[in-house]
C-alpha cells in the first residue's frame, strides 16, 4: 500500500499515512486531486479507481471516505477489506465510532492503524491481538497517570 | 488531555485559517521555551500534527518531535514516535538524531518501548544506520513474546526493501520466521519472501511443499480463531501464500504440479457469498491462470471469472473485467462467452468499468476489429478529462491504429499514395514521442506486423508498401530480438527474386538487408545475394552488391556508418562540397570556365542587354528575406532537394528525414484528426477489396450502424445494435464456433459492413466530388496546348509544363537537355525556336491575340482621340493598372496598361503618334529574349495624333517572383527609328483570389504537399490579423475565405489555376505564414511577395 487517507464528505483531510516518500508538495497535491475525484464519484460506481498510475480503493463510512493507494498487482477486493478490518478496530476502540471521534482523537486513530498496518503491509490481522497491544499503552497511560495523581497528594 | 486539541480548531470553518495561523504561533513559541514541560510539549505534538494534516508548515516543531521521543515518558515517547513517523520521510536529516534513541529502547527492558522503537523502524528508518540496529533486531527473531517477535520481522522487511544487501546474512533467519509457531510472525515472514521470490523465483523453489502445506492448513482451518475473518480462515495469509505460489510456479510445469490441489481446494471452500472469499476466489484465478496450466482448473477458474463477470456487483463485474482482461490472450473464446457483458460494460456510465473493458478490448484486437476498438477508445477520450487516462490511452491507439491503419492504407492505397504518405509515416517512427520506451514498442509492433504480412508466400503488395516495409525492417528488426536475423533477411532476399518487384523498391530491399547486415555477424543469405547481384545486369543493384560486399569486410567501418536508430541523427553534409575543390582546381587549370550561379548567369544576360539595370533582380528575394527578420525559415532548396531526390538509396531516406523535419505530424494529423479525406480516396477507389478501410469510415461516420428489422425482427433494436457490436468487436477471435455463439453473427457483420459502405459512398462522394474539382482546377493548366501551334509541338509543350510545374529544377533541366536533341533529329527546322523557348521560357505566351487596329478606331481618331490613352469600355470595368508610360520619342510614345482579366494578364500596349502627320510600317517587336517568344505587331499606319493599341496575353508557365520582357518599336518617319522598351511582369500580376469555403480550403490543404513556413514581423501599424490580411488582400489578390480568432485562411491561384493555400497565424508581434500549394515555386514566390508588402504597408 501506498498510502492511506481519510476525509469528509466536505474534503475536510481527517487522517493522512503515507508508506512512500514523496515531498509535502506532492502530497497536498495528490491529496486535493483525489479527494476531488473521489467525492465527484457517485454512490452506485465501484470502489476501485484508475487513478494516475495508481489504483484507487474507496469506500464511504458515513460521513468520512476511506481511500488506500496500492499497486496495480494488488488485490482491490482484499484492500477493500483492510479499510472495514481497520473500520472495525475503531469501532470497537472507540465503541462505535463516529467522525468526531477520529477528529478529537486521531492520535489514537493513528495508534490504532500503526498496529494494524505496519510499512503499507498488513501486520497483525487479529482485531483482538491489535486492541490488545493498543490497550497496553493506553493503560500504562492510567498507571502513569495515577502515580502522578499519588505523588500530587502527598 | 491532548486530543481534545482539535475541538478549538473545527467548528468555525471560516475562521479557521485564522484560528489555525494564531495558534501555530503561540505552538512556535511554547515549543522553543525552555520552561515548556515534555508533558506540554506533548499537547504541542498533538496540535502540530493536526496543523499539519490541514496543510499548515510546521517544520519548526519536527527537531521537538525527535526530543519528546528521546526524553519523554512512555505516553510522551509515543506521540513523539508518531510525530516523527509522520512529519518526516526516511530521507529526512533529522532522522539521524533519531537513530540513538532507537537503539535506546530498542534494548529497554520495557515491552511497549521496545514495541514502539520497532514499529518506528518498521516505517522510516535511515538507510546508512541500519548496521547501528540490525544485530539488535536480529536479536529480537528468539524473543519470548510473539509481538517483538513479529515486528522485528517486518522491520527486518523493510530493511530488505530499502538495503537488500545489508540483510542477505540473515537469510536463515527468515526461514525461521516461516517455521514461527506463532502464525503472526508467519505472515510477517511472508512479505519478504513474496518480495525475494518476486525478484527471483527460481532460488526459492523448494520451499514451493512449505507455503503448500501452510495453504492446506489455512483453508482447512487450522489456524487459531483468532485469525478469522467473517469467519473466512486467514485471508490476508491466504492471499500472500497464492501470490508466492502463482510466482513460484509461472512456466514451472513441475513446481505447479505441487499446488493443483491446494488450488483445486481453496476454489471449493471459498463458497460464502462474501466479498473476503471473492478476494480468495480472484488471486486463486489469477494464480491458475499465471502457473503452468492444467485444464480441469483452467475450467473451475473460467467459471469463477464467470461468475465475477455476471454479478449485479460492480465491484465483482469490475474485477471480472481485469481478470478477463489478465486471462484473454490464453483463452480469448472466454471473451466470446461474455461478450454480451462486455458490450454492456463499454457503456456503463461508470467510468473506470468503461476504462476496464476498453483495456480488455485492447487486449484482443486484431487486423478485423481495430477499428470498432479504436473508435470506441476515441468515444472515451474524448468523455475523459484525467490527463493520465489519456496518455496511457493515446499511446495504446496510436500502437494499434496506426501501424494497422497505416498497414491498410498502404496495402489498399498502393502505390497511388501521395509519396508524402510514405515518408511522413517513416519520419514518425523515425523520431517518436517523447517516451524511448513506448516508441520501441510502437517500433516493434510494426517491425513484426510486417514480418507476418511477408510471411504470407503469394501475397502481393504495392512497392511503396514494401519499401516502407523493408526501411522499417532494416531500421528497427533487431529491436526485435525473438527473430533470427538470417529470416528476415531470407524473407528479403525472396523478394528480390521477385520479378514483380520494381528495381525502385530493390534499392530500398537492398539498404534494409545491408542495414540488418550491419548489425549481424557474417550470413550466409547476405553473401549469396552479394554473389547474385554482383552480377546483375541492372547497375544500382550491382553497385549496391558492391557496397554491401565492401562493407562487409570491414564491419567496423560498416557499423559505424550504419549506427542503430541513426535515422534521424543529423548528417553533417558538405553542401559546398569541399571535397570538390581539387576536382574543380584541376578543371579551371586546363582552362575551363568557373561556375557561375544560375542567377549570376541569369543577371548577366540581362545586363548584356541593357546597359543598366534598374530593375530589382528577379531572384534577389533570399537577402531581402533575411533583411525582414526571418525566424525558422527553411532554405527553399533544401526543401525541393529533400522532396525530389526519392529514396534510392537509404542514404537519401535519411536526408530526407533530416531535411524534411521541419514539418511535424500535422499533415497526418489535421486540425479535425487523422487525414480521413486522404483515405476516403484511398477507400473509394479501392472499395472492393478493402473491408476493414470501410468500417474505419462507418466509424467515423458515427454510431453504430442500425440493424435492417427485417432481417431479425425477433430482437429488438438495442440488441441487436449490441449484437452487430459483438459481432464486429469479436471478429477473428477464438474458433467459428465461438463466433456462432452469437447466432447470426456472420449476417450482422455482413450488414455492418452493408451499412458502412453506405457511408462509405457518401464520402467518397464527397471525395470525388473534391477530385473533380481539383481535376479540373489543374487540368486545364497540365494540358494546355497552345492554340497556334502542331499537335507535335504540343505535345510536346504539356510534357515540359508537367515538368516544370510537378517537380524540381533537377528534373527540368535533365528535360531541357534531352528533348532539344531528340528534336532536332526529328522535328522540321521550322519548330525549333519554339521549342528552345519554350524549355526555358518563364512565361508562356501561347495564346497571342492580336488586336489589328480597328476601323473604327481610326474614325474615332479622326474626330477627337486625346493623346494619353485610355482603355476600351469594357476593359476600364476589369481592374487595371494606371496607364503608364514605357517610353517615348518626339514621334511616338508607348504607353502600357496591365488588365488583371479573371484568366490572365492582359498587356495593352498604346502606341501614340504625336506628330501631325502620320507613321508608317510601325512595327512592334516583343523581343525574342531568354524568357519571350518574339512577336511582331505591324501597324502600318498610324494617324497623325492617333493611338493604336495591342493587346498581349500573358501567363505565368514557370514561377519567379519577377520577369522582364521586353521590346521595341521602330517606325518610319524620317529614318528608321527604334525605340526600346521593357515591361516588368511581378508575380502577383498573375495571382487571382480563389474563391472557396471553409470546408474546402480543408480538404484542399490536406492534399497539397509543397510547404513554405515562414514567420515575419509585423509593424504596429498591423497589428490586427484583419487589417493585415485585408492588405494581402488588396495588393496580392488573396482571398480570404476565414479568420477565427489569431488565424486566417487565404487562397488564391497562379493563372490559369494553380492554388495556393495560405494560413497565417498572429502571435506577440509575429505574424506566421504557411503556405501550401501543388507547385513547389510559388510557395516561395508569395511568400515573398507577402514580406513585400509587408515591408512596404
Amino acid at each position: 500500500m501506498q498510502f492511506m487517507l481519510l476525509f469528509s464528505r466536505q474534503g475536510k483531510l481527517r487522517l493522512q499515512k503515507w508508506y512512500v516518500p514523496l515531498s509535502d508538495k506532492e502530497k497536498k497535491k495528490i491529496t486535493r486531486e483525489l479527494v476531488q475525484t473521489v467525492l465527484a464519484r457517485k454512490p452506485k460506481m465501484c470502489s476501485f479507481l484508475e487513478w494516475r498510475d495508481l489504483k484507487i480503493v474507496y469506500k464511504r463510512y458515513a460521513s468520512l471516505y476511506f481511500c488506500c493507494a496500492i499497486e496495480d498487482q494488488d488485490n482491490e477486493l482484499i484492500t477493500l477489506e483492510i479499510i472495514h478490518r481497520y473500520v472495525e478496530l475503531l469501532d470497537k476502540y472507540f465503541g462505535s465510532v463516529c467522525e468526531l471521534d477520529i477528529i478529537f482523537n486521531f492520535e489514537k486513530a493513528y495508534f490504532i492503524l500503526d498496529e494494524f498496518l505496519l510499512g503499507g503491509e498488513v501486520q497483525e490481522t487479529s482485531k483482538k491481538n491489535v486492541l490488545k497491544a493498543i490497550e497496553q499503552a493506553d493503560l500504562l497511560q492510567e498507571v502513569i497517570l495515577r502515580s502522578v495523581l499519588r505523588s500530587l497528594n502527598v | 488531555a491532548g486530543g481534545r486539541s482539535g475541538r478549538s480548531l473545527t467548528p468555525w470553518p471560516g475562521q479557521q485559517e485564522k484560528l489555525i495561523q494564531q495558534e501555530l504561533t503561540s505552538l512556535k513559541a511554547t515549543v522553543s521555551a525552555p520552561t515548556t514541560t515534555l508533558r506540554l510539549m506533548k499537547e504541542c505534538m498533538v496540535r502540530l500534527i493536526y496543523c499539519e494534516m490541514l496543510g499548515y508548515e510546521s517544520s519548526f516543531g519536527y527537531i521537538h518531535a525527535i526530543k519528546l521521543a528521546q526524553q519523554g515518558n512512555l505516553l510522551e515517547k509515543r506521540v513523539g514516535y508518531l510525530a516523527v513517523s509522520l512529519f518526516l520521510h526516511e530521507n529526512h536529516e533529522l532522522l539521524l538524531l533519531l537513530v540513538n534513541t532507537v537503539v535506546k529502547d530498542l534494548q529497554s527492558t520495557n515491552l511497549v518501548e521496545v514495541c514502539m522503537a520497532l514499529t518506528v523502524v518498521s516505517q522510516i528508518f535511515p538507510r546508512e544506520m541500519i548496521p547501528a540496529v540490525l544485530p539488535l533486531i536480529e536479536d529480537k527473531l528468539q524473543h519470548s513474546k510473539e509481538i517483538i517477535r513479529r515486528k522485528a520481522v517486518q522491520a527486518l522487511y523493510k530493511f530488505y526493501l530499502i538495503a537488500p544487501n545489508q540483510v542477505q546474512h540473515i537469510h536463515d533467519k527468515f526461514r525461521k520466521a516461516l517455521c514461527d509457531r506463532d502464525a503472526g510472525v508467519m505472515a510477517a515472514s511472508l512479505h519478504i519472501y513474496l518480495q525475494m521470490i518476486k525478484e527471483n523465483s527460481s532460488g526459492y523453489k523448494d520451499l514451493t511443499g512449505s507455503f503448500v502445506t501452510i495453504l492446506k492448513q489455512v483453508v482447512g482451518g487450522k489456524l487459531p480463531i483468532d485469525f478469522n475473518y467473517h469467519s473466512v480462515p486467514a485471508p490476508w495469509l491466504q492471499i500472500q501464500l497464492l501470490r508466492i505460489l502463482g510466482l513460484l510456479g509461472k512456466d514451472d510445469p513441475r513446481t505447479s504440479e505441487l499446488m493443483y490441489d491446494v488450488l483445486d481446494e481453496s476454489l471449493r471452500r471459498a463458497e460464502i457469498n462474501h466479498n473476503i472469499t471473492y478476494a480468495i476466489l480472484f488471486e486463486c484465478v489469477q494464480t491458475i491462470y499465471t502457473i503452468y496450466p492444467k485444464s480441469e482448473l483452467l475450467e473451475k477458474a473460467a467459471k469463477c471469472i464467470g461468475k465475477f463477470v455476471l454479478s449485479p456487483k460492480i465491484n465483482l463485474k469490475y474485477l471480472g473485467l481485469k481478470a478477463l482482461t489478465y486471462v484473454i490472450q490464453q483463452d480469448p473464446n472466454l471473451a466470446l462467452q461474455h461478450q454480451m457483458t462486455i458490450i454492456e460494460c463499454l457503456d456503463h456510465p461508470d467510468p473506470i468499468i468503461k476504462r476496464e473493458t476498453l483495456e480488455l478490448l485492447y487486449r484482443i484486437t486484431n487486423g478485423q476489429n481495430v477499428i470498432v476498438i479504436v473508435q470506441k477508445m476515441l468515444d472515451y477520450l474524448k468523455e475523459s478529462k484525467e490527463e493520465y487516462a489519456i496518455i496511457n490511452l493515446v499511446g495504446k491507439i496510436a500502437e494499434l491504429w496506426f501501424i494497422q491503419t497505416m498497414n491498410a492504407v498502404f496495402s489498399v492505397g498502393g502505390d497511388v499514395v501521395h509519396p508524402d504518405i510514405p515518408n511522413n509515416f517513416l519520419r514518425l517512427l523515425a523520431e517518436g514521442f517523447d517516451d524511448r520506451k513506448e516508441d520501441d514498442q510502437l517500433r516493434m509492433y510494426a517491425v513484426q506486423s510486417y514480418l507476418a504480412l511477408l510471411e504470407e508466400e503469394d501475397a502481393l503488395y504495392p512497392q511503396k508498401f514494401l519499401q516502407v516495409m523493408s526501411w522499417v525492417l532494416g531500421e528497427y528488426s533487431s529491436l526485435v530480438t525473438d527473430v533470427d536475423p538470417e529470416v528476415i533477411l531470407t524473407k528479403l532476399h525472396s523478394l528480390l527474386k521477385k520479378t514483380v518487384i520494381t528495381s525502385e523498391t530493390k534499392m530500398w530491399i537492398m539498404a534494409a538487408v545491408t542495414k540488418i547486415a550491419s548489425h549481424a555477424s557474417c550470413s550466409k543469405i547476405v553473401d549469396k545475394l552479394i554473389q547474385e547481384f554482383s552480377n546483375s545486369l541492372d547497375t544500382c543493384m550491382r553497385q549496391y552488391a558492391f557496397e554491401l560486399k565492401h562493407l562487409c569486410e570491414d564491419k567496423a567501418l560498416m557499423r559505424n556508418l550504419l549506427p542503430f536508430d541513426g535515422s534521424c541523427n543529423d548528417m553533417v553534409v558538405d553542401a559546398s562540397l569541399s571535397f570538390l575543390d581539387g576536382f574543380v582546381a584541376e578543371g579551371l587549370g586546363r582552362g575551363a570556365a568557373p561556375y557561375k550561379p544560375h542567377h549570376q548567369r541569369q543577371e548577366e544576360k540581362l545586363s548584356q542587354e541593357k546597359a543598366l539595370n534598374f530593375e530589382p533582380y528577379g531572384l534577389s528575394f533570399v537577402s531581402s528575406v533575411s533583411s525582414s527578420g526571418v525566424t525558422g525559415r527553411q532554405s527553399p532548396t533544401g526543401l525541393s532537394f529533400g522532396s525530389d531526390t526519392s529514396g534510392n538509396s537509404a542514404e537519401t531516406g535519411h536526408k530526407e528525414t533530416n531535411t524534411l523535419k521541419l514539418e511535424g505530424v500535422r499533415r497526418l494529423w489535421g486540425k479535425e484528426g487523422y487525414l480521413p479525406k486522404k483515405e476516403n480516396k484511398v477507400g473509394k477507389e479501392n472499395e472492393p477489396q478493402t473491408v476493414s478501410c470501410g468500417s474505419l469510415l462507418a466509424g467515423q461516420m458515427g454510431d453504430p450502424p442500425a440493424l435492417r428489422s427485417d432481417q431479425v425482427a425477433s430482437l429488438s433494436e438495442e440488441d441487436k445494435e449490441k449484437q452487430q457490436l459483438a459481432s464486429t468487436l469479436f471478429i477473428g477471435l477464438g474458433s467459428n464456433a465461438g463466433v456462432s455463439l452469437m447466432g447470426k453473427a456472420d449476417t450482422a457483420t455482413q450488414k455492418f459492413k452493408r451499412k458502412s459502405k453506405i457511408n462509405e459512398t457518401q464520402s467518397s462522394e464527397e471525395a470525388s466530388d473534391f477530385q473533380d474539382s481539383a481535376a479540373s482546377d489543374f487540368g486545364p493548366l497540365l494540358d494546355t496546348v497552345p492554340i497556334n501551334m502542331e499537335d507535335c509541338e504540343g505535345n510536346i509543350r504539356t510534357r515540359l509544363r508537367k515538368a516544370s510545374l510537378c517537380s524540381s529544377d533537377i528534373v527540368e533541366d535533365n528535360l531541357a537537355f534531352e528533348t532539344p536533341q531528340s528534336l532536332k533529329k526529328s522535328g522540321p527546322d521550322d519548330r525549333l525556336p519554339d521549342i528552345r523557348l519554350s524549355q526555358s521560357s518563364l512565361f508562356a505566351d501561347s495564346n497571342i491575340e492580336i488586336f489589328q487596329p480597328s476601323r473604327n478606331a481610326q474614325s474615332e481618331s479622326a474626330s477627337k482621340t486625346p493623346l494619353v490613352p485610355c482603355l476600351s469600355e469594357e476593359l476600364e470595368e476589369l481592374t487595371h493598372s494606371e496607364v503608364v508610360e514605357l517610353c517615348q520619342s518626339d514621334a511616338l510614345a508607348l504607353y502600357l496598361c496591365k488588365v488583371w482579366t479573371d484568366d490572365s494578364l492582359l498587356l495593352i500596349v498604346f502606341v501614340s503618334n504625336k506628330t501631325t502627320s502620320a507613321l508608317n510600317a510601325v512595327n512592334l517587336v516583343f523581343e525574342e529574349a531568354e524568357h519571350f517568344q518574339s512577336t511582331t505587331y505591324q501597324f502600318p499606319v498610324i494617324e497623325a495624333q492617333n493611338v493604336e493599341r495591342c493587346q498581349k496575353r500573358v501567363w505565368m508557365d514557370k514561377i519567379c517572383t519577377q520577369g522582364i520582357l521586353s521590346g521595341s518599336v521602330n517606325y518610319q518617319s524620317e529614318m528608321e527609328t527604334r525605340l526600346e522598351f521593357s515591361i516588368t511582369l511581378s508575380l502577383v500580376d498573375f495571382i487571382r483570389p480563389m474563391e472557396m469555403t471553409t470546408e474546402d480550403f480543408g480538404k484542399l490543404w490536406l492534399s497539397l504537399s509543397n510547404d513554405v513556413k515562414q514567420n515575419i514581423k509585423m509593424s504596429s501599424s498591423q497589428d490586427s490579423l484583419s487589417a493585415t490580411l485585408s492588405t494581402l488582400q488588396q495588393k496580392l489578390k488573396l482571398h480570404i475565405v476565414d479568420i477565427i480568432g489569431n488565424e486566417g485562411i487565404l487562397a488564391c491561384q497562379l493563372l490559369p489555376s494553380v492554388p495556393c493555400l495560405l494560413h497565417c497565424r498572429t502571435h506577440s508581434g509575429m505574424l506566421a505564414l504557411w503556405f501550401r500549394s501543388p507547385c513547389s515555386a510559388l510557395p516561395d514566390g508569395l511568400l515573398y511577395q507577402c514580406q513585400k508588402v509587408m515591408e512596404e504597408s
